[in-house]
């Protein structure tokens, strides 16, 4: 069976969220529901409720950056300490707690702040080669798009209905 | 639709279409006013002036700076300090107006963001210049080599070398994530090599939900970071001087005053970029009166925070029991740099009470010579922290009231200023100064918002 993808662009948010709701309600047979993208020019969390609890799993990566860069650089900065231990210190401890805490809290920062954005980078799935995807300019505009992939039957119905809430323009192109 | 309804200005104008939105800002990096180039062609200028001075400075040594014992900080770290300062306002306020919520932030806090990144970039050279030799930089790297060159973890200038690095790095990921979606706008509507350069910088962008969920949460959790981050840098900055013997620089007020006169000078800095671009690129419906306005009442409100800490160290001085450091200070306010300390006192906190009456705040050309005084005087602040503490230590010996920065020291201090201006100029032709998909959103909600009041 013919895999495809349509889009449907709308005016507003209110016609691409009746359309999303229609087609939810239709319960079309081979619909895998996360197979359905809304793109648009802004976020918008109510529109996007209408397809469900979606995980964010970019905050895992921004714990973990966190943990990670506050404990390496600890650990570094004691161990480049560890090192020095060749130099007089006039009696004061080799790895001092106070001023590492000052490095371990930059050091914890900035492993969150980078992994955040790797993070973030995979979970939206960037960088992505835009020519792979269905895509109008107008989206970055003034345009709300619903992007639906599934076989060429369901596709027909999903047609049906992005035509029924007005939908400026759509285009479908073949998958596999 | 009139921006003045029921006796109130609005931020923005509820009515401008998404399009017309992509349309200015676009139009800004096409087509500047005159001014975009007369204002670039200065900054060269002055930055040529600061070339030349390093350029002697460098084949002739540092001795052309004046600077000796015990002068041998003099205006490169007292600049050093201002330029720190000056990048706090940008992406500090931006990343807690926006977990406040505080949507007037939107058509600004791209310049101001950016604002930061390059003071940042500008305050690193001055550690540079200030070197002397600076071919032996490399010195400075904690490397174990035959010259046992160890980095001391417990000084407070390693500190602030790992504070401003996490800083500017953070910063720049901050200001390029929240500008990728606008990336993806300028790639859409690009010809040529700016076609391919608006592609690789949006990574292929679309706007789907997922992106926008992502997005979401990513941008709010640098910004959730950024904030003590911006905090500690400054405070680190002050431990520089806070944790030395120095006398009058010895005090525990001294972070949380550094971190006050940071945020002081960026939003002074802030007012004035504002006028500028808004003249420049023809920005008029976006950086409106009103959210000039309100930035206006933020920088007072600082101020008056400064002022305070301000006469908190001066008390601080003049109650404790640290006679030579009273010295100093008196020193300060009767000796041969009164004039500007006394300059700075009036610049600092007698100034900004101008901003009080609405009609100054609702005058560019007034509030564009504000803002520059307000940050001469924070600039003559940090020139105040550093040499008449130098010049009257605690050795009477190493007295020295006659310094005066020489010509050399003040044109790379000028330089500087043009280096910064032309690397912002830049950045504006090349970056959307207004961040297009936020001010969308801020007109879709304030309109939503007001119909949803009006059925109410």
């Amino acid at each position: 069976m013919t895999i495809k993808r349509i889009l449907g662009l709308f005016n507003d948010f209110e016609q691409a969220s009746a359309a999303l709701h229609e087609l939810r309600e239709a319960n079309l047979p081979h619909l895998d529901w996360n197979d359905v993208t809304i793109k648009s020019p802004i976020e918008h969390p109510d529109v996007e409720s209408v397809l469900g609890v979606r995980s964010i799993p970019v905050r895992n990566y921004t714990l973990a950056g966190a943990i990670l860069g506050g404990s390496l650089g600890f650990l570094g900065i004691a161990t480049a300490q560890g090192n020095f231990f060749s130099q007089l210190k006039g009696g004061k401890p080799i790895i001092p707690l106070p001023p590492d805490f000052v490095l371990t809290y930059e050091m914890l920062i900035l492993g969150g702040v980078y992994i955040t954005v790797l993070g973030f980078l995979i979970c939206a799935g960037l960088p992505h080669r835009s020519k792979r995807d269905l895509y109008n300019a107008a989206v970055s505009e003034d345009q709300i798009g619903v992007m639906v992939k599934s076989n060429a039957h369901c596709i027909v119905e999903v047609r049906k209905i992005l035509e029924n809430h007005q939908a400026l323009s759509i285009q479908e192109e073949v998958v596999l | 639709m009139n921006s003045v309804t029921q006796g109130k200005e609005r931020d923005i104008r509820e009515d401008i279409a998404w399009a017309q939105i992509n349309r200015d800002v676009l139009a800004s990096l096409e087509q500047p006013r005159a001014t975009y180039w007369a204002l670039f062609a200065l900054a060269f200028c002055m930055f040529l002036v600061g070339v030349g001075c390093e350029w002697y400075q460098y084949n002739t040594g540092l001795g052309v700076s004046n600077m000796n014992n015990p002068d041998m900080w003099g205006l490169y770290i007292a600049t050093f300090i201002f330029w720190i300062g000056m990048s706090h306002s940008g992406t500090l306020l931006s990343a807690i107006l926006h977990i406040i919520h505080a949507d007037w932030r939107k058509p600004i806090y791209r310049f101001a963001e950016a604002m930061t990144t390059f003071s940042l970039m500008t305050a690193g050279l001055f550690v540079a210049v200030h070197l002397g030799r600076v071919w032996q930089i490399y010195y400075a790297l904690p490397y174990p080599n035959e010259r046992w060159v160890w980095p001391n973890f417990q000084s407070p200038l390693l500190w602030d070398a790992m504070a401003i690095f996490t800083y500017l790095s953070s910063s720049i990921l901050f200001l390029y994530v929240g500008a990728i979606p606008d990336f993806a706008i300028c790639r859409d509507h690009a010809t040529g090599w700016r076609k391919n350069f608006y592609t690789a910088l949006s990574l292929g962008w679309m706007g789907t939900d997922r992106q926008w969920r992502n997005f979401r949460v990513a941008y709010l959790v640098i910004a959730c970071f950024l904030i003590p981050l911006a905090v500690s840098v400054h405070s680190i900055v002050a431990s520089d001087f806070a944790m030395s013997q120095q006398p009058g620089w010895h005090i525990t007020s001294f972070p949380p005053y550094f971190v006050a006169g940071a945020l002081y000078s960026g939003c002074a800095a802030i007012i004035t970029l504002f006028i500028m671009l808004r003249h420049t690129f023809r920005f008029e419906e976006y950086m409106t009166m009103p959210i000039l306005d309100k930035t206006a009442r933020l920088t007072f409100a600082i101020a008056m925070v400064w002022t305070y800490l301000n006469l908190i160290e001066y008390a601080t001085v003049w109650y404790g029991a640290d006679e030579v450091a009273k010295e100093t200070l008196l020193q300060r306010a009767t000796g041969p740099y009164a004039v500007y300390w006394w300059s700075m006192n009036f610049l600092g906190s007698v100034v900004p009470f101008a901003l009080i009456f609405k009609k100054i705040r609702a005058n560019l050309t007034a509030m564009m010579i504000l803002s520059l005084l307000l940050n001469l005087g924070m600039w003559l602040e940090r020139w105040m922290i550093v040499t008449p503490t130098f010049s009257h230590g605690y050795y009477p010996w190493t007295w020295n009231h006659t310094f005066f920065p020489s010509l050399v020291q003040w044109g790379i201090v000028f330089g500087s200023f043009g280096w910064f201006g032309m690397l912002f100029m830049l950045f504006c032709k090349l970056v959307p100064s207004v961040s297009m998909y936020e001010v969308k959103e801020m007109v879709f909600h304030r309109k939503l918002a007001r119909i949803e009041a009006r059925e109410a």
